[in-house]
C-alpha cells in the first residue's frame, strides 16, 4: 500500500473519502508502484480480469435465454443460435471465451514458474491464484455440461465417476452429486446453479489475489526486492494500464479470430448431437485444456490411484513454494533450472497431446514417462536443485547494472534487453 | 485467578461449553437440508423398478433397456457363450465371480451396462473375448460380463432381478 495520505480535492470528494475511503483506493491503485523491467508476460493479468468480465457478462445473457432442463436445454441451446438476436455471437464468444480464459491462465501460471513469483514473500497470492485455476476448471466442466450434448452427457458422466472410486463411500457420493443413479435432469440444474454461482466466488479470489499482490508488490523479471517507490519502479497508471491496454488488443485479435473464423475448432462435433444415456461416444475426450490432467489420469492402470494422482498433480503446484528451495527468483539467474524450466513446459504440452489420444500401446506409454516426469519436477528436481544449483549473481538493483556498468558481459546483456522493452 | 480456581470449572465454562455443543447441533441441523437435497428425491427412487418384455429376444440376441438413466444390458446367450463363460478358471480373474453365480438361469444375463472405470456404455459383441468391449479406456469383459483386460476394477454389476413370468423380467 502506498505509504503518502491522500486527499481528494473537491469538497464533495473529501466529504465522502472521509465517510468511505474508496477514492483512497482508487489512488493507491493509480500510483502503485511498478517495477520499470516488467515485460509482456506480466500483461496477463489484466488479461484474465478482461476474461473473468466477459464470461459474466456473456453468461448472465445466455442465462437469459438457456432453459436448465434435460428436455429442453439442447433446444434452447439451438434456440440461441439461431433465433435469439446476436444469440450466435455471444455464444461463441462465450463459448471461446472459455478457452480464451485457459490460455491466458496458462501463459500466467508459467510466467510465475520462470521468474520464481510464487517464492516468498508471495506465497499467498500463489495459493489464492491456484484455487482460483482450481475454481475455473470446475466452473468451465459445468458449462460444457449445460449444452447437453454427447459430449456434454459423456464428459459429465466420466468426470463424476471419478469420485466413485472413492472407498466405502463413493457410490454414495457420486448417487449425491448426480442427485440419482446417473447423470439425468436434476445434475443437470444443479451444474446450472453452481455453473451461475462459481465466476463470482472467482470474482471474489480474484480481489483478493490482487490485494495479496499489493501488499509486497510485483514481483519483476530479474527477480530482485526493490525499493518501492524508487527509480526502479513507475506508477501503474499510466505506464502499466498502457501497456496492458495494448496487450489486450493483440490478445483480442486472437479471440476475435477464434469467434469470427473459426468458432468451433476448440469444440467437439460430438456436442452438436443431443445427449443419449443408451450411446457413448466412440472416443471421449475432455476440452483441450484439461488434457493434460487427463492423459495423467488415464495413465495409471488402477481406478483409485489414477485419481489421486491427477488430483495429486494440481496439489503439488499449490506446495510449489516449499518444494523449490532455490531462494533466486528468477530463472534468468539460473542456468540449470532453465533447462529443466522448458522441459516441464515440453512434457506438459507431450501431457496434453496424448491426452487427446487413445490411451492405448505407444501413447499410453509416453503418458506414464511423461506423468512420471511430472511429478518428478515436483517433487525431486525442484528441491535438489535449488541446493546444489550455483546461480549468477544478482544484481543489486534494476537500474545499477544498465547505469553502474556490470563486469559481468552476460548480465548486461540481459539488462540491456529489458531497457529495450522499456 | 489462583491454580486451584483454573483447574475448577465454573459456571462460565459451562454457559461457554452449553451454548457451543447446542450451537454445533443447530448448525447440524441447519446444514444437513441443504446437503441431503441433493440426494435423489423421490420422484427418482419412485422410477426404481421396470418390466421388461423379453419374448422378442432370440439366442445371441441383446437387448438395452434403460432403468434409473442407466441401460441395462439383456442378453440370451448361446450355448457356446454360457460354456465359454462357465469353463473359465477364477484364478484367471481381476474379480472372481462365478458365472453360475452372476446368471441365475443360465440362458439371460441381466448387468447394468455400464463399464465400471468411469461409466461409459460399453459395445456388445466386441473386444478381446466376443463379449463388450468399452471404448472410452479400453476395457474388456467377458460373455459373463466380468472384467478380464483393462483398467476397471470390477465386473459389470447385476442388478436385482427377477423373472415375473417366463416372458417379462422385473429390474429393481
Amino acid at each position: 500500500m502506498s505509504d503518502h495520505e491522500y486527499t481528494p480535492k473537491s469538497k464533495v470528494g473529501k466529504w465522502f473519502n472521509d465517510r468511505l475511503p474508496l477514492l483512497t483506493l482508487a489512488n493507491h491503485l493509480t500510483d502503485y508502484p511498478t517495477p520499470k523491467n516488467l515485460n509482456y508476460w506480466w500483461t496477463f493479468g489484466g488479461i484474465l480480469t478482461f476474461c473473468l468480465i466477459t464470461q459474466i457478462i456473456t453468461g448472465i445473457v445466455l442465462g437469459m435465454h438457456y432453459v436448465a432442463h434435460a428436455d429442453l436445454a439442447f433446444q434452447s441451446v439451438e434456440h440461441i443460435m439461431r433465433d435469439v438476436n446476436y444469440g450466435w455471437l455471444i455464444r461463441y464468444v462465450h463459448a471461446n471465451g472459455a478457452s480464451m480464459f485457459f490460455l491466458a491462465v496458462y501463459i500466467h501460471i508459467f510466467r510465475s514458474l520462470y521468474y520464481g513469483s510464487y517464492k516468498s514473500p508471495r506465497e499467498v497470492i500463489w495459493i489464492i491464484g491456484m484455487l482460483i485455476y482450481f475454481l475455473m476448471m470446475a466452473t468451465a466442466f459445468m458449462g460444457y455440461v449445460l449444452p447437453w450434448g454427447q459430449m456434454s452427457f459423456w464428459g459429465a458422466t466420466v468426470i463424476t465417476n471419478l469420485f466413485s472410486a472413492i472407498p466405502l463411500v463413493g457410490e454414495s457420493i457420486t448417487n449425491w452429486l448426480w442427485g440419482g443413479y446417473s447423470v439425468d435432469n436434476p445434475t443437470l440444474t444443479r451444474f446450472f446453479s453452481l455453473h451461475y454461482l462459481f465466476p463470482f466466488l472467482i470474482l471474489g479470489l480474484v480481489v483478493l489475489h490482487i490485494w495479496a499482490l499489493h501488499v509486497p508488490g510485483n514481483n519483476n523479471p530479474i527477480g530482485i526486492d526493490i525499493k518501492k517507490p524508487s527509480k526502479d519502479t513507475v506508477p501503474f497508471h499510466p505506464y502499466i494500464v498502457i501497456k496492458d491496454a495494448f496487450a489486450l488488443l493483440i490478445f483480442l485479435l486472437i479471440f476475435a479470430f477464434f469467434v469470427f473464423f473459426s468458432p468451433n475448432i476448440l469444440g467437439h462435433a460430438d456436442n452438436y448431437i443431443e445427449a443419449n444415456p443408451l450411446v457413448t461416444p466412440a472416443h471421449i475426450v475432455p476440452e483441450w485444456y484439461l488434457l493434460p490432467f487427463y492423459a495423467i489420469l488415464r495413465s495409471v492402470p488402477d481406478k483409485l490411484l489414477g485419481v489421486i494422482a491427477m488430483f495429486a498433480a494440481i496439489f503439488v503446484l499449490v506446495i510449489l513454494p516449499w518444494l523449490d528451495t532455490s531462494k533466486v527468483r528468477s530463472t534468468v539467474f539460473r542456468p540449470i533450472y532453465k533447462q529443466f524450466y522448458w522441459f516441464l513446459v515440453a512434457d506438459v504440452l507431450i501431457l496434453g497431446y496424448v491426452g487427446a489420444m487413445p490411451a492405448e500401446g505407444l501413447y499410453l506409454l509416453i503418458a506414464r514417462v511423461a506423468t512420471a516426469y511430472y511429478f518428478a519436477h515436483f517433487l525431486i528436481i525442484l528441491p535438489f536443485l535449488g541446493l546444489k544449483e550455483k546461480t549468477t549473481p544478482l544484481p543489486l538493483s534494476i537500474t545499477e547494472p544498465v547505469l553502474g556498468g556490470s563486469a559481468d558481459m552476460a548480465m548486461a546483456r540481459n539488462n540491456s534487453d529489458f531497457k529495450e522493452k522499456l | 485467578m489462583s491454580d486451584s480456581e483454573k483447574k475448577k470449572p465454573n459456571r462460565r465454562d459451562f454457559i461457554v461449553t452449553a451454548t457451543t455443543a447446542a450451537g454445533a447441533v443447530g448448525v447440524g441441523a441447519v446444514v444437513w437440508p441443504l446437503v441431503d437435497q441433493m440426494n435423489p428425491d423421490a420422484s427418482v427412487k419412485a422410477l426404481a423398478s421396470t418390466e421388461v418384455d423379453i419374448s422378442a429376444v432370440e439366442p445371441g440376441q441383446s437387448i438395452t433397456v434403460l432403468w434409473r438413466g442407466k441401460p441395462v444390458f439383456i442378453k440370451r446367450r448361446t450355448q457356446d457363450e454360457i460354456d465359454s463363460a462357465r469353463a473359465v478358471d477364477l484364478s484367471e480373474l481381476k474379480h472372481p465371480e462365478k458365472d453360475e453365480d452372476r446368471a441365475k438361469n443360465p440362458e439371460w444375463l441381466v448387468m447394468l451396462g455400464v463399464c465400471t472405470h468411469l461409466g461409459c456404455v460399453p459395445l456388445t459383441d466386441k473386444g478381446d473375448y466376443g463379449a463388450w468391449f468399452c471404448p472410452c479406456h479400453g476395457s474388456h469383459y467377458d460373455t459373463s460380463g466380468r472384467i478380464r483386460k483393462g483398467p476397471a476394477p470390477t465386473n459389470m454389476e447385476v442388478p436385482k432381478y427377477e423373472f415375473v413370468n417366463s416372458n417379462t423380467i422385473k429390474i429393481g
